[in-house]
């Protein structure tokens, strides 16, 4: 469970698990099979429209849950059952604790429920002389072990079968075998008697379906069967986002959830009931049920019209299954409760400002989370979103208005950038800071740094630029400031690319910065500013806006309309921009312009190349046309730990999964390693340069521009 | 989709989730089937893993075998199958019981059941489970053994959505869609079937409605 308060003793969690040799190893190993899992579930279908559905189905039971808590309780009430809403995480464990001594009630068999670990309810049971037994084997196990879940859907997946083992040898007081399937029976056989005994049990709801005030559970092993049928009280603890208008909507829902989970088409069990069931061990012979529905900020999340999307989420997992920072560190780094992307954002909402400050630091904006999604939420807009908030909460650090306040002013903040020249002379030589600027510490050591250029592209271009005569195109080029001002060379050999093909370049000398690190640091004001600014300087008669930057192309064309509203001018102006590989595959360069070595190259893609805009197949064709052999890598489309600022706040993250970038890059025996993004350069070719790999990084404009004939 | 092929579709869904799909002509085919199967199943194992104490006799034994021995959970038959298996378990000395199940929560060797609805997409038995014995006859067996008519296959759930929701609408009311063994990953991912319901699930699919 994440609790740092300072990013400094985050940190130090984070180093932890990262020195975890076999959370590392079973975090790997479940990052390479997820996916494979997951596309072969989704196989017969079509993954895109079956979540756009989950999407339509969630939002229309979203505008009207209070509506469906009224059909819900009446319907439910008419079967007997008793039905509650508990405003908070305090009311909710109170009316379940008093429920239970109400029913004479002291045993509790209990079903998996994240909304249960929302509330923390086991503490307040325990405290309140209940007698608690977790039945699902991954909560059972950290139950034993006084830990929270670290996966929403398996909750023990940072335990090894040893430490397993151990536990099990405690509780049994017998040496326990090592072996899964036996240990999986020793489960079985010590729960068997607590179901027996227990007169309470607890569940959770993966779906409350007001027309018929029906519960859904989706399970795996069976222990909710159990748990809901044994015990002569039963008592569902459900988050009102569970709230569905019909059985058609669950069903939906369910085709999509243990697909995108677990890549099972469905889970064992599914288990609905409506209404008090026949119960032998009821002096009445009906159970005694009650389903008690938890606000806890959810509606008023609902009325949220950026935030309400939240509220979609069916807890499948997934967004902790493909995020980088997860496969590094585990769920107990990367969450209070609730883990992994949306953990950052529920933490937020459910559990305050103070528990979300850091752990919403925590996110390298990689976007591969929105992309797997089950229920199409916009998972990294929302998490800047919460960084702004809590800077408006907060008073923002001083480095973040520092920074603000510099980039609003294009000279001042170019002026900067400048002087920074003259302040690296003494530690820089051959293009690398010869040992860090005081302002990094140690950590930033695993990736050589490069020095900022001599002269600006900006101070090149007009030298530069090439006279075109009856150009086919007229473009303007966004540099971005790293490569205005740290790689000009990237720059350069895409006006050698665009001259050959006879397309006028025009450099408009008022653009700035994009604005994403701002964005990115949740001051939103000077992103709006920037972003005005240079929708004012690429203002021109432009047959597209080309850059050589993913991260400033998506923050162009996607980041603008969230900062500024989609107006028909942010439309116009978002119409335009291109990623370089994008624009040069529209010109028809055949292979006969390109020196065909057939040197072997492969690709990294940067995110906001490959899931920011949508571009995957563009710069494989490209290099091929160019006269390189593509060697694809596994892991092509997963983030090089870079992130912006985020390298600087998680510098261990962001060196592990750079490490394991490079290694996947050395598997490939490529000679060089071609990317599209000034930032994944850096990054990547610090990296290389630091561990000796033998490749060459470098932009796709540059690898184009050496094989021009 | 056609007859044949929807049930192809059922059976290669439920055995890729290790559910072990058998075609039976009859009832009486697939009562032999399940005493069969008890024949030569190893007695329960959570009885010999020491957890008998739950155990009592005044369960209804069928058979009036008492001893218990290897005991197969079949509530809610018609009568004649019911004789049937009766007569075939008491045969091989085997109990049958049909309610009572809460006496023997350490386990039964077979819960037999029929189905009434099988949902091809994913291979899952649709089970109406409102009695508390049926239901239990499918939790706290070592093995389900289902047996599912085949005309009663459907391509989706959706298919069925206003005969499932009419049940949902019973006042009170308890559905199954059980889609192969109990199972957990939860250690090291590793897949374990049996972790608290069934260690295998037969299914028998029949001729007969």
């Amino acid at each position: 469970m994440h609790t740092a308060t300072t990013l400094r003793d985050y940190n130090q969690q984070v180093r932890a698990a990262l020195d975890n040799a076999f959370l590392r190893e079973a975090m790997d190993k479940f990052a390479t099979a997820y996916p494979a899992g997951r596309a072969n579930a989704f196989r017969e279908y079509d993954a895109a429209a079956l979540i756009q559905k989950v999407v339509e189905v969630k939002d229309a039971g979203l505008t009207r849950l209070d509506e469906l808590f009224v059909q819900f309780k009446a319907e439910a009430e008419k079967r007997g059952v008793h039905v509650h809403l508990a405003q908070d995480a305090a009311e909710a464990n109170a009316l379940i604790a008093q429920i239970g001594k109400a029913a004479g009630c002291r045993r509790v068999v209990k079903s998996k429920s994240m909304t249960a670990e929302e509330t923390l309810l086991n503490h307040t049971l325990e405290a309140e002389g209940f007698e608690i037994t977790e039945t699902d084997l991954g909560e059972w196990i950290i139950q034993l072990r006084h830990e929270g879940p670290s996966h929403m859907v398996m909750p023990a997946i940072h335990l090894s079968r040893y430490q397993v083992a151990d536990l099990f040898s405690q509780v049994t007081r017998q040496t326990q075998p090592t072996d899964i399937q036996r240990l999986v029976k020793v489960a079985r056989r010590e729960l068997r008697p607590k179901y027996a005994a227990a007169d309470l049990g607890i569940s959770g709801a993966n779906f409350a379906i007001a027309e018929t005030g029906t519960i859904g559970i989706v399970t795996n092993e069976g222990n909710a069967r159990l748990v809901t049928t044994l015990p002569r009280v039963h008592i569902v603890l459900t988050g009102l986002d569970k709230l569905c208008a019909s059985l058609e909507d669950a069903l939906h829902i369910l085709r999509v959830l243990p697909k995108n989970a677990t890549g099972q088409a469905i889970t064992s069990y599914v288990t609905w009931i409506s209404g008090a069931n026949p119960c032998a061990a009821a002096t009445s012979g009906t159970k005694e049920m009650h389903v008690i529905f938890l606000d806890n900020g959810r509606r008023a999340l609902a009325k949220d019209p950026l935030f309400r999307q939240v509220l979609r989420c069916v807890r499948c997992g997934a967004c902790a299954n493909v995020c980088p920072v997860y496969r590094m560190v585990g769920g107990h780094a990367m969450g209070h409760i609730y883990i992994g992307a949306i953990g950052l954002i529920l933490t937020y909402f459910f559990h305050g400002k103070d528990k979300a400050k850091t752990l919403a630091q925590n996110c390298i904006n990689c976007q591969a989370c929105k992309h797997i999604c089950a229920a199409g939420i916009d998972l990294p807009l929302l998490i800047q979103e919460i960084r702004a908030r809590i800077n408006e909460e907060e008073g923002r650090p001083l480095t973040s208005s520092l920074l603000s306040m510099a980039m609003k002013n294009r000279k001042f903040f170019h002026g900067l950038l400048r002087a920074a020249k003259f302040a690296q002379k003494p530690v820089a030589s051959g293009g690398y800071l010869r040992h860090l600027p005081q302002i990094f510490t140690k950590d930033h050591g695993f990736r050589a740094l490069p020095a900022i250029a001599e002269v600006p592209f900006r101070d090149r271009f007009p030298a530069l630029r090439p006279h075109i005569d009856q150009p086919t195109m007229r473009i303007a080029l966004f540099s971005g400031c790293v490569q205005d001002f740290v790689y000009p060379e990237h720059l350069e050999a895409a006006l050698k690319v665009l001259a050959h093909a006879k397309v006028a370049v025009d450099f408009p000398m008022e653009q700035t910065c994009c604005g994403l690190p701002l964005t990115t640091m949740g001051e939103k004001a000077a992103a709006q500013d920037v972003a005005r600014q240079n929708m004012a300087a690429l203002t021109g008669e432009y047959d597209a806006i080309v850059t050589l930057c993913a991260s400033c192309a998506s923050h162009l064309a996607h980041g603008y309309a969230q900062l500024l509203g989609s107006t028909p001018e942010v439309r116009a102006f978002a119409a335009k921009v291109m990623p370089f590989s994008v624009f040069v595959s529209r010109l028809g360069l055949a292979p006969d312009h390109f020196r065909q070595t057939m040197e072997r190259a492969t690709l990294h893609a940067p995110c906001h190349l490959c899931r920011g805009m949508g571009v995957t197949e563009e710069p494989r064709q490209l290099l091929q046309t160019a006269g390189y052999e593509y060697a694809a890598a596994e892991l092509e489309q997963v983030c090089c730990g870079f992130g912006g600022t985020y390298s600087a706040k998680f510098p261990g993250i962001s060196e592990n999964i750079l490490k394991l970038k490079l290694a996947d890059v050395a598997r490939t025996h490529a000679e060089t390693l071609v990317t599209e993004c000034p930032g994944c350069v850096l990054q990547l070719r610090g990296g290389a340069v630091q561990h000796g790999h033998g490749f060459e990084v470098r932009h796709m404009a540059e690898v184009l521009a050496a094989h021009l004939k | 989709m056609e007859p044949h092929a929807l049930v192809e579709r059922f059976r290669k869904k439920a055995e890729a989730v290790s559910a072990v799909v058998s075609e039976v002509e009859t009832m009486a085919e697939a009562v032999a089937y399940t005493v069969d199967l008890c024949v030569h199943k190893e007695a329960c194992q959570i009885l010999v893993s020491g957890c008998d104490e739950s155990l009592s006799a005044s369960g209804k034994d069928l058979c009036g075998l008492k001893d218990w021995g290897k005991i197969i959970a079949a509530p809610g038959l018609d009568a004649a199958t019911r004789e049937i298996l009766v007569a075939r378990a008491k045969e091989n000395g085997i109990s049958v019981i049909e309610d009572g199940l809460r006496q023997h929560l350490g386990g039964v060797d077979i819960g037999f059941t029929v189905c009434q609805h099988g949902i091809a997409e994913t291979g899952t038995l649709v089970l109406d489970a409102v009695s508390e014995e049926g239901r239990l006859a499918t939790m706290i067996s070592e093995i389900h053994v289902a047996v599912l008519p085949k005309n009663r296959i459907v391509p989706t759930a959706e298919n069925i959505a206003d005969t499932l929701r009419r049940y949902l609408a019973r006042h009170p009311n308890y559905l199954a869609f059980i889609t192969g063994a109990s199972r957990t990953a939860d250690i090291e991912r590793v897949l374990a079937l049996g972790v608290h319901g069934p260690l295998e699930l037969h299914i028998l699919l029949t001729e007969e409605a």
